[in-house]
């Protein structure tokens, strides 16, 4: 089974988040990128998936030169091969449309991405590549059992999870379930020698046409200093949350 | 050219999500000057769907053989339902999160979510919506005549306007490629995304066994019980609970942190909270700094007399 997974590189979830050039960039600088969690459990998944049925692992990323640690680092956890569209990606539909017309001219099995990015969380890209390769797609994932072209999926809903089973090939959007945080892999010093000489393919990017635009940035105001009531006087805060704020 | 908002429904009937949707298309459809239409998918009883009318929705298309996790046949019903529309508008929901993006790529239509405030203008829209896991605000504009915003459940008030909405049907059964097996649920429980109130909890509670007080505190006040990362990472809660940048998102407008220290990680989930209370033992916590309201000390102390003063005030 092919099977691909689409990687973004995103600031490491511990990181202060600033822009620069009068709000309208984010601050790259002094940041410490990571494979996007989501893609992570996607990856892991697909890891697990080849060892169980054979198969190839590819992962897939549009981005400049800066991304190519964080695929080495895709490789050194085990996938065979990895393709790098050139880009700096600034819009959902045109990431989308990159993906999908390499896996146009070269079809996969199964297609996992993370079900969001965890820097500008638009949420769309995993959804548009299904659209646009007319394939289904379920999303929140967080199941996946693969039998020949079958798969029996669970999606995560509003209070639980949905069933279903779909033909392959597939778009999955994934997500913390997918794969437990425990059984996500740390590469060795083997997987990170075997890393340098496996695959990397540069693509150069076709679309152009953004359909949405990032006009400028700001964080939220900070709060003021927080209202601290004594452990014994809890009637005060009862009090406070009742008069003050007015929300019980 | 209408404003078209899907209506997403559960077992046959909306949530204040939904309404939220409808509120926010109807003072869309002010600004353009048009009106608000509705698309229902799976079975909603007539009386279900009038109720939109009162939140602006003049006619609703109901596809009641189309199944919403099925993005193909959804997005084929809505883009069949869309052709007069200049924006389309959708709650951000789990199952909106399938449909938006796939109807953006068929219709060529801009897409922004996590959307938070209506625009301003009507040509360009332009919205500001949640980016980096809440910790910055993006303005953002759509460059193409159709628009899709998904909006963030929990940025808008409802706003009743009361309209008289019309029901046609559509029969249409297309299916995709996808089958629905069925479903688990747990019943009776409040979404989290959606909850005016989460009382959330974490390692400082000791093990699973001492649920209990968070849980009856949550009863008491209406509200859905959330956790850190680490709580359902080690198994004492469901992932489903799980708050923070890598879990769900959280904009209530009173969001208890009971025993949590206040990783940057799991503030970014919830900081789009309107009210927040911190209770910890630890006064270096960061959560203190988050907070608007605090309390040092022991959450088996303070939570058993929460819950007896609140029940004072109800009493």
């Amino acid at each position: 089974m092919n099977i691909v997974v689409c990687i973004s590189s995103v600031p490491d979830t511990t990181s202060k988040i600033n822009f620069t050039e009068n709000n309208t960039k984010f601050e790259s600088s002094g940041i410490q990128f990571v494979i996007n969690p989501n893609d992570e459990f996607g990856l892991t998944k697909a890891m697990v998936l080849k060892e169980a049925i054979g198969g190839t692992v590819k992962v897939i990323t549009v981005g400049d030169a800066t991304s190519e640690p964080i695929i080495r680092k895709t490789l050194a956890i085990g996938a065979d091969s990895a393709v790098r569209i050139n880009k700096a990606a600034t819009d959902s539909y045109t990431t989308a449309l990159e993906i999908a017309n390499y896996l146009k001219e070269n079809p996969a099995d199964l297609i996992i991405a993370g079900k969001e990015s965890l820097d500008y969380n638009g949420g769309a890209v995993p959804a548009m590549i299904a659209e646009m390769l007319g394939l289904p797609f379920v999303n929140a994932c967080n199941g996946l059992e693969i039998a020949g072209t079958n798969a029996k999926i669970s999606r995560e809903i509003d209070g639980g999870k949905e069933n279903l089973s779909s033909s392959l090939p597939l778009v999955i959007g994934g997500q913390k379930g997918l794969v437990e945080e425990s059984a996500l892999r740390i590469p060795n010093m083997r997987g990170i020698m075997q890393a340098r000489s496996k695959p990397l393919e540069v693509i150069e990017a076709k679309t152009t046409e953004d359909l949405t635009t990032s006009i400028s940035f700001e964080k939220p105001a900070e709060k003021e200093a927080c209202k601290l009531v004594d452990a014994d006087n809890v009637a005060e805060l009862v009090s406070l949350l009742h008069n003050e704020a007015k929300v019980i | 050219m209408s404003v078209l908002v899907y209506t997403e429904s559960w077992d046959g009937s909306f949530r204040k999500s939904t309404f939220e949707a409808a509120s926010y298309a109807s003072e869309t459809a002010k600004l353009l000057g048009t009106e608000v239409v509705a698309i229902s998918l799976g079975e909603v009883s007539n009386d279900e769907l009038t109720k939109l009318g009162n939140y602006g929705v003049s006619k609703v298309v109901s596809c009641c053989a189309i199944e919403k996790g099925d993005s193909q046949a959804a997005t084929n019903a809505i883009a069949k339902t869309a052709n007069d529309s200049s924006v389309l508008i959708f709650s951000n929901t789990n199952t909106a999160k399938m449909i938006a993006p796939r109807l953006s790529a068929k219709l060529k239509a801009g897409i922004v979510s996590n959307v938070i405030t209506l625009s301003e203008t009507a040509s360009p829209l332009k919205v500001n919506r949640q980016a980096f896991s809440s910790k910055a605000i993006e303005l953002a504009t759509v460059n193409t005549a159709t628009a899709i915003l998904a909006i963030a459940p929990n940025s808008f008030k409802l706003i009743e306007t009361g309209v008289n909405c019309t029901i046609e049907e559509d029969s249409s059964n297309e299916k995709g490629a996808i089958t629905i097996e069925g479903k688990e649920t747990a019943s009776g429980k409040i979404s989290i995304s959606e909850a005016e109130i989460v009382v959330s909890a974490g390692r400082g509670l000791k093990g699973p066994e001492n649920w209990g007080m968070i849980e009856e505190l949550a009863e008491l006040l209406g509200a859905a019980t959330a956790c850190s990362k680490p709580v359902s990472d080690i198994g004492w809660r469901p992932h489903g609970e799980h708050v923070g940048q890598t879990g769900k998102a959280v904009a209530a407008d009173l969001y208890f942190a009971i025993g949590i220290s206040g990783a940057i990680q799991h503030l970014a989930g919830i900081n789009s909270s309107k009210v927040i209370v911190a209770i910890n033992t630890d006064p270096e916590a960061p959560f203190f700094k988050a907070a608007d309201y605090g309390i040092v000390g022991d959450a088996f102390e303070v939570v058993p007399k929460l819950i007896e003063e609140i029940k004072q005030l109800r009493a």
